[in-house]
Formats: structure tokens, sequence, C-alpha cells
């Protein structure tokens, strides 16, 4: 399966974020699209992204780089990345390689959309 | 003997092939099917870093997956083509990892290639690197439920 990408701008207590809706396989052949997608945004200028992990089955090392370089480059505009994943096979890679702590996680879109901190 | 081998050129698209083959060759050798989300992790860090060495040395050659049912238990070795430190004097300028040169995870391949091996070794338990003048192998292993029924 391949990667489907689709963005929208939800406004939240904290300003405007971007959720970026991500599905399918996240690999080495796949995950370029999602950096391409990351840094076209943070390019225009959307420096508060929420990525919902949802609909996607499987995440490897080379998705984790993505979302690091992701994280990296909002944080050069005083930006947020967060993360909307509930499944368990999902989190068990972000805490095998301590993630967990870099990466606000939540349980849904709306929760994401409304943090502050 | 090897069950199943398989040879592939290094490039990207070719690594979920090795991952469902991988868990398709482990679900039969009796893997039990809680842990064939492991296998299919961690064999496509294994191919993900083996391409990911390859073009970054420019090596032509397949990278090669031997998936092996054994009497308890099922391996797979992932095998590059990049010679190992010391094997070769003349391609000591070329560290198969750029972390070792840069002194740190600079780079998003370099975090990548970290993370990788850091997801392998989190993921098996059973877990072995090697690497020689022919290049570098990573063992894996899982065990097999032994009194498996088949169909």
């Amino acid at each position: 399966m391949d990667l489907s990408l689709s963005t929208r701008n939800v406004s939240g207590p904290g300003g405007d974020r971007t959720v970026v809706e991500v599905g399918g396989e996240i690999d080495v052949y796949t995950a370029p699209k999602l950096r391409e997608q990351l840094v076209e945004l943070v390019n225009d200028g959307s420096y508060h992204l929420v990525v919902d992990m949802e609909g996607v089955d499987f995440l490897d090392s080379t998705g984790l780089g993505v979302l690091v370089g992701g994280l990296k480059r909002v944080r050069a505009h005083e930006g947020s990345l967060r993360l909307v994943c509930n499944q368990e096979r999902i989190l068990k890679i972000f805490r095998i390689t301590g993630l967990t702590k870099v990466f606000p996680i939540h349980t849904t879109v709306d929760e994401a959309v409304a943090a502050t901190d | 003997m090897p069950t199943v081998e398989l040879r592939f050129s290094a490039q990207p698209e070719h690594v979920r092939t090795a991952r469902l083959v991988a868990a398709a060759v482990a679900r039969r050798a009796g893997v039990d099917e809680a842990v064939l989300d492991e296998v299919r992790l961690a064999v496509g860090e294994a191919c993900s870093r083996a391409v990911g060495l390859h073009r970054s040395h420019d090596i032509t050659a397949p990278v090669t997956v031997v998936l092996t049912e054994e009497e308890k238990a099922f391996s797979i070795e992932v095998g590059d083509g990049v010679p190992g430190p010391g094997s070769d004097p003349s391609l000591s300028g070329a560290p198969r990892s750029g972390s070792v040169a840069s002194g740190g995870p600079d780079t998003e391949a370099d975090i990548e290639d970290e993370m990788g091996l850091a997801v392998i070794s989190g993921l098996v338990d059973d877990v072995e690197v090697r690497s020689g003048v022919d290049g570098g192998v990573i063992r894996m292993t899982w065990p097999t439920a032994s009194a498996v029924v088949l169909p």
C-alpha cells in the first residue's frame, strides 16, 4: 500500500494548526513524500503541525527520521509538531526508540489541536 | 540450506517486497502471529539500512535476504556488500556509517541509520551483527512453535 497525505487547517485555542492526515505505509520508499510535505508546509509558514497517524499501517525508522526532521524545522520557528496515534504497534516503535519523550502524542486530533503548552 | 533466498537491487521500493516475503515465510515456519509484526519491521529496518549502505558506497550488487527455517527457530540474515573496517586498508576513508566520521547523528540519514539499529535491537532479542571482507550481515532469530500442526 502506498502513502496517502492530506492537509487541512483548523483553528485552536492556541492559534491555527495544520493537520496532516497520513495513511498507508511510511517506509524507506514513501518517507521522502512525507518529508517533502512537511518541508513545504514549513516553507509556506505553517509552523504548528498535527500529524494524524491513525491511518498508518506501517512505520519504520525512516519515517521516524522524517518526523524528527519535521520537528527540528518547526522548532526553528518556535513551532510545534504533535502526533495523533492510538495504535499499539505504532506507539511501540516510538517507545523503543525513546521518541515518546520527544513528541507529544495525543489520542485524538481535537485534543492535539486544543493543546497549547 | 535456506528455505527462501531473496536478492534485490538496492532500491527503496523493493524493501516492501522483502518485508512481505519475510513475513509470509516466517508465518509458514511457525513464528507466532503476535511476533510477525516485529519480524516485518525488523527485516524492513535491516533492508533499508543495507539499501542505504549500497547507495552511499555506489555498490551495484544486490542486497541479500536469507530466510532459514530451523528446527525450533526461524532466522533471517540480511547481507550488504560493504566491507567492514580493517578488512581493506584502501577503504579506511569510507566508513560504513556516516555518523562514525562526523562524530554524531547530524543529518537525517544518520539519524535514520542509528534509529534503524535501535529499532532492530529493541525488537529482536537474538540479533547478531557481523562484518567482514565480503560485507556486513545482520542475523536475527525468532523461536518457532515446536509443534505446529500444518494444514
